[in-house]
């Protein structure tokens, strides 16, 4: 990958000219390959990561494994575009193994998140078994340790 | 009653305990203060090399090791420096696993030096090397490096040092404080004036996989400087090792006995559980020092950018983990400026003037911290500069 999408991965917040001076890079020519890239949709757009747990309104994520028969000359782009369509479904993968698309979401509670599941995603025609997983924990998001990590108690303080 | 004054060596007494000892008093008392102070890693140890050493404990393997390390460590020390840098030393009687590349500068001064030796210092450097040089009954000669030169160590200046009691050269580089660095170029001139003379060659190489260009060149591969140079490495920077505390010292044959000797007498072993940690490190760890090597230049090349529009003068430092910008402009001597930054905007940097003659009127200021701490300096710096 690019050191410029490298650096805005990990750092949205960059502005062009850090990242100028980081790479090494003449300003403008950043600039114009940071427009470049959200032009095309390289860059989809900048966002924040969250730490749930330190939000008060909590809500549970779920990974739903869905079977799928593909329909004639559709393949599954076809399903898969039914569902990604929910804005209750926040990614949406095409896998290989046991089952076919696996879908993650979010809901306020459990049984809004089943209730989705029965009534949208089972329903969809070629969806033949559904299993839905509720997170219980998440530890690592994105590269990112969620729980603080503990800092060493002594540390010498000049080297 | 025991008068102390009495009992204790007069040489440790001597020993200066640090020339800025009260920077370092409010720097321990500021708990929120971000630091580019001290000369180490952000980054933990890579995570397969703590298993390593985690593997090892849970098999039991608490005892000493062999008094020089573990073969299969020295087989892959030896490895490890013909493949990044083309030097090769025997594992069997050329490599000694050290504690921390310290220990390692430590024998090597002892084993060579008698009472009233010379041995030759590059200045600013790394704090160690005098106060070692005095414990074995040598004397240290500092000879100041320039920023004209890039704080490059001179032939001329070289020259200028030697005496008939000359009896070792300390060659710290790439450098802590400066990031200088050593060019092939700069080394064989450097082995032009030594290469008739009986003067040893103390390799600091550290920071050798900290380069950012052109990779490192040890002195020991200029012709006829191998048989006189005593190389000194570790796992503390480039596997951000340091609390392991392991580092090697490699060298002819004939010195590294002596060596070992008071490696034996002193210390017996390095820690077992670091050593098998540091196997791993050598064995698989070639891509850990690459990606670490990538982000420490990205944010070398953030905080040299940010400290010149600042308007503060420096030059690009090539090696290690430091930028050492020049603070004359300000008018403050160099503590001055670190006591009043580190009150005023709550960052630490290190004053020069700690790092021997010729630090005066520099700081030195450590990017292996997050680009976001680099950023935050950077502000931080701009509005104390501005202020003054």
């Amino acid at each position: 990958m690019d050191e410029i999408l490298k650096l805005l991965e990990k750092d949205g917040r960059m502005t062009p000219t850090q990242i100028a001076q980081a790479t090494g890079q003449d300003e403008t020519e950043v600039q114009e390959t940071i427009r470049k890239y959200e032009a095309d949709g390289t860059i989809l757009k900048y966002t924040a990561l969250i730490n749930e747990d330190q939000v008060p309104a909590q809500h549970v994520t779920a990974m739903i494994e869905l079977k799928i028969s593909p329909q004639q000359g559709q393949g599954y782009d076809r399903i898969a575009q039914r569902i990604y369509q929910y804005n209750e479904v926040e990614s949406l993968y095409l896998m290989t193994g046991s089952y076919d698309l696996l879908v993650t979401m979010t809901a306020k509670t459990m049984k809004d998140a089943a209730q989705f599941v029965y009534e949208h995603l089972a329903a969809i025609d070629g969806v033949t078994a559904t299993a839905t997983h509720f997170v219980m924990k998440k530890y690592k998001e994105k590269n990112c340790v969620l729980a603080k990590a503990p800092e060493q108690e002594e540390r010498l303080y000049f080297v | 009653m025991i008068d102390y004054g009495t009992v204790l060596s007069d040489s440790v007494k001597a020993l200066e305990p640090s020339a800025i000892r009260k920077f370092f008093d409010i720097l321990e008392d500021m708990e929120d203060a971000i630091s580019l102070g001290i000369g180490e890693p952000d980054f933990v140890t890579p995570w397969h090399i703590r298993d390593a050493g985690i593997h090892s404990l849970e098999k039991g393997f608490t005892r000493y090791t062999g008094n020089a390390g573990l073969s299969r460590l020295r087989v892959e020390i030896s490895k490890y420096l013909n493949r990044k840098f083309g030097i090769e030393y025997k594992y069997s009687d050329q490599i000694i696993v050290t504690v921390g590349g310290s220990e390692g500068i430590d024998l090597a001064i002892r084993a060579l030096v008698n009472h009233g030796d010379e041995v030759i210092i590059p200045v600013p450097s790394f704090v160690c090397y005098g106060p070692i040089t005095r414990l074995a009954g040598g004397v240290p000669v500092f000879v100041e490096t320039k920023v004209e030169n890039e704080f490059r160590l001179t032939a001329q200046e070289l020259r200028d040092a030697i005496t008939p009691k000359t009896k070792a050269l300390v060659l710290p580089f790439p450098s802590n404080p400066t990031g200088a660095i050593m060019e092939r170029a700069d080394l064989e001139a450097i082995a032009e004036v030594l290469r008739d003379t009986n003067i040893m060659i103390i390799s600091d190489e550290i920071y050798a996989e900290l380069t950012y260009g052109d990779r490192h060149v040890s002195i020991a591969n200029i012709p006829d400087m191998y048989a006189r140079t005593v190389y000194i490495g570790g796992f503390s920077k480039s596997y951000a090792m340091t609390g392991w505390r392991m580092g090697y010292a490699c060298g002819p044959a004939d010195v590294i006995r002596e060596m070992l000797k008071i490696h034996q007498y002193a210390v017996m072993s390095a820690p077992t559980t670091s050593q098998y940690s540091a196997i791993e490190a050598m064995s698989n760890g070639d891509a850990d020092i690459e990606n670490m090597r990538l982000e420490y230049d990205q944010r070398r090349r953030l905080l040299l950018s940010g400290l010149r529009e600042i308007g503060l003068e420096c030059f690009e430092p090539r090696g290690a983990f430091y930028v050492f910008p020049s603070i004359k402009s300000t008018g403050l001597s160099s503590v001055e400026f670190c006591e009043k930054f580190l009150l005023q905007e709550k960052i630490a940097v290190i004053p020069g003037s700690a790092f021997g003659e010729g630090g005066e009127g520099f700081v030195r200021i450590c990017y292996a911290s997050s680009l976001e701490n680099i950023k935050i300096a950077l502000e931080r710096m701009q509005r104390f500069v501005d202020s003054l």
